[in-house]
């Protein structure tokens, strides 16, 4: 099962290595990265597989937003399935 | 795959714009429940239904985290009680909607719809029971909404059930007057109802349907007037594409929840509502999109024509999305639930008979209505019979929700606040309709019901 990470904020030191290491710490494995700073402004896309993940995913998507906020970005992970259901026929 | 702009477009819809799936309804079949004595009818619906929905509330915040997309209501249909209750030997039926209420208690979900009866041609004995006791049941649970049938394309109007809804909407409002009529915000009279509606306040389980169902509604209204901001001042065609290929996005995403939903709950997926409906938060208005279209006003001169534009255009885009689509399916206009809707009602430009014309073109009704707490029976049966008269005679449904809210004037407002919204008293014509609701019978089925 796949899902996306998508951070978005001021861009600042450490940002994807933040999250590359909560990753790490939930066993979660990162497939492909992208990222821009355009005028200050971070963002973010990584996808990424939850197949052997260590927690719930209510758990790693709390624990995204903690780490967000420390960060003063917005980070979050949602399942693929609903942009692919959006984007592609 | 997926491009940076589009993964980020779904975001933006998610978080600015507020889109959301309105609610997963799972239809429940009652007619297991049946039983000559009223207390063990009332135990087996209980059971039956806290069983069934036991996990139904969990597994909707579940999906709502792994899909980050917000399910706002998660709730109950249940078969028309009337059917069920018929079995027991009662004049009683308020125990039954006590039951409904403390299964959507213990489910945790937040309306239980199908305190209803379906008497477009006629009322049984059960069904005048139930309609009768509305009032009580009303006022005295707090989940439970109730809905009626009084006419169909088929069958015509049953104008002696319109008469008695008139009061019955009346006695409700009067019954819950400490709460400003809130009662009559559960009770919806219907003209060509649906089985697998998963809208509230009308929704009920059909007894066509299956032994239970997850029937989703999608919503969006805010992500249309988005879209629609990036064409301005182009045709009606480019208008329709856009609105079409937005309903398809929200649609796929309907369709997918409602998939996951099925699987999760083991229970057959029934329908997506194609529903444009509209909360009161700025930005998430159907009022606000017809105003986008080039109207100074939502009610002034147009308004109905870019009603049916964009009811057609929702419908279109969203029938590809989904591989079942039911319910109501079209632009909802509920006045105290659309801000720009209210806005153009206190400003005197939406008017009532306005509201009646664009319920020709779109889904479903005169909607979260506040009129005048002395408007009498009549004048509120007679605005069900004229309602219905267009569902009937288009072969859609129409439908009634009004609030004649006790002690209230035109010019007055009534606040109900969450998703019901604030609706500004609208003024009703003052002249009788009396003598023609008193006549009583049916109005016949129209030429064109005979199909066969």
């Amino acid at each position: 099962m796949n899902a996306i990470v998508s951070v978005l904020g001021r861009d600042k030191v450490g940002i994807t290595a933040a999250v590359c290491v909560k990753m790490a710490d939930y066993q979660i494995n990162i497939l492909d990265i992208s990222m821009t700073v355009m005028q200050g402004n971070f963002t973010m896309i990584m996808v990424v597989d939850l197949e052997n993940m260590t927690a719930p995913f209510g758990e790693v998507v709390d624990a995204c937003d903690a780490l967000g906020k420390e960060l003063g970005v917005s980070i979050r992970i949602q399942r693929q399935e609903i942009f692919d259901a959006m984007h592609e026929i | 795959m997926l491009t940076q702009k589009e993964i980020f477009a779904t975001i933006e819809m998610i978080d600015r714009q507020h889109l959301d799936i309105r609610t997963v309804t799972m239809g429940i079949s009652l007619l297991s429940c049946c039983d000559a004595d009223a207390r063990k009818a009332c135990d087996k619906i209980y059971d039956k239904i806290t069983r069934c929905a036991e996990n139904l509330v969990r597994v909707g915040r579940d999906i709502e985290t792994e899909f980050g997309i917000p399910i706002v209501n998660k709730r109950i249909s249940v078969t028309p009680m009337a059917l069920v209750a018929a079995a027991s030997e009662t004049e009683d039926y308020v125990p039954f909607a006590l039951a409904l209420d403390r299964a959507a208690k213990t489910c945790g979900v937040n309306f239980i719809g199908g305190y209803s009866a379906l008497v477009q041609k006629g009322m049984t004995a059960a069904d005048e029971k139930l309609i009768r006791s509305i009032p009580e049941a009303l006022d005295r649970t707090e989940l439970v909404c109730s809905s009626v049938n009084v006419g169909s394309t088929r069958a015509g109007i049953n104008m002696d059930a319109v008469a008695l809804m008139g009061k019955i909407i009346k006695e409700t409002a009067e019954r819950t007057k400490d709460r400003d009529g809130l009662g009559c915000a559960k009770l919806v009279v219907f003209c060509n109802a649906v089985e697998d509606n998963p809208f509230m306040a009308g929704a009920f389980h059909g007894v066509g349907e299956a032994e239970k169902v997850i029937n989703v509604g999608v919503s969006g209204p805010g992500v249309v007037y988005h879209a629609l901001q990036s064409v301005k001042g182009a045709s009606f065609d480019v208008v329709a594409e856009t609105v079409k290929k937005t309903a398809f996005r929200v649609t796929r995403m309907g369709q997918l929840v409602a998939q996951e939903a099925s699987r999760r709950l083991d229970t057959p997926f029934g329908i997506v509502d194609l529903s444009l409906a509209p909360t009161p938060a700025v930005g998430d208005s159907v009022a606000r999109i017809l105003e986008e279209m080039g109207l100074e006003v939502c009610g002034t001169h147009g308004t109905t024509a870019a009603l049916a534009l964009l009811n057609d255009a929702v419908k279109k885009g969203g029938v590809m999305a989904s591989s079942s689509v039911g319910g109501l399916s079209g632009a909802f206009i509920p006045v105290s639930e659309d801000e720009g809707m209210i806005a153009a009602a206190q400003s005197g430009v939406l008017t009532l008979d306005k509201l009646e014309a664009m319920t020709c073109v779109c889904s479903v009704g005169l909607d979260m209505i506040a009129v005048p707490g002395d408007t009498s029976a009549e004048t509120v049966a007679a605005i069900i019979a004229d309602e219905a008269a267009i569902g009937m005679v288009n072969n859609k449904t129409t439908a009634v929700r009004l609030l004649p809210v006790p002690g209230k004037q035109v010019g007055d407002s009534v606040e109900m606040g969450g998703l019901l919204g604030s609706a500004p008293v609208m003024p009703v014509h003052g002249e009788s309709s009396a003598a023609f609701i008193r006549r009583g019978g049916r109005i016949p089925a129209p030429l064109h019901s005979l199909r066969n």
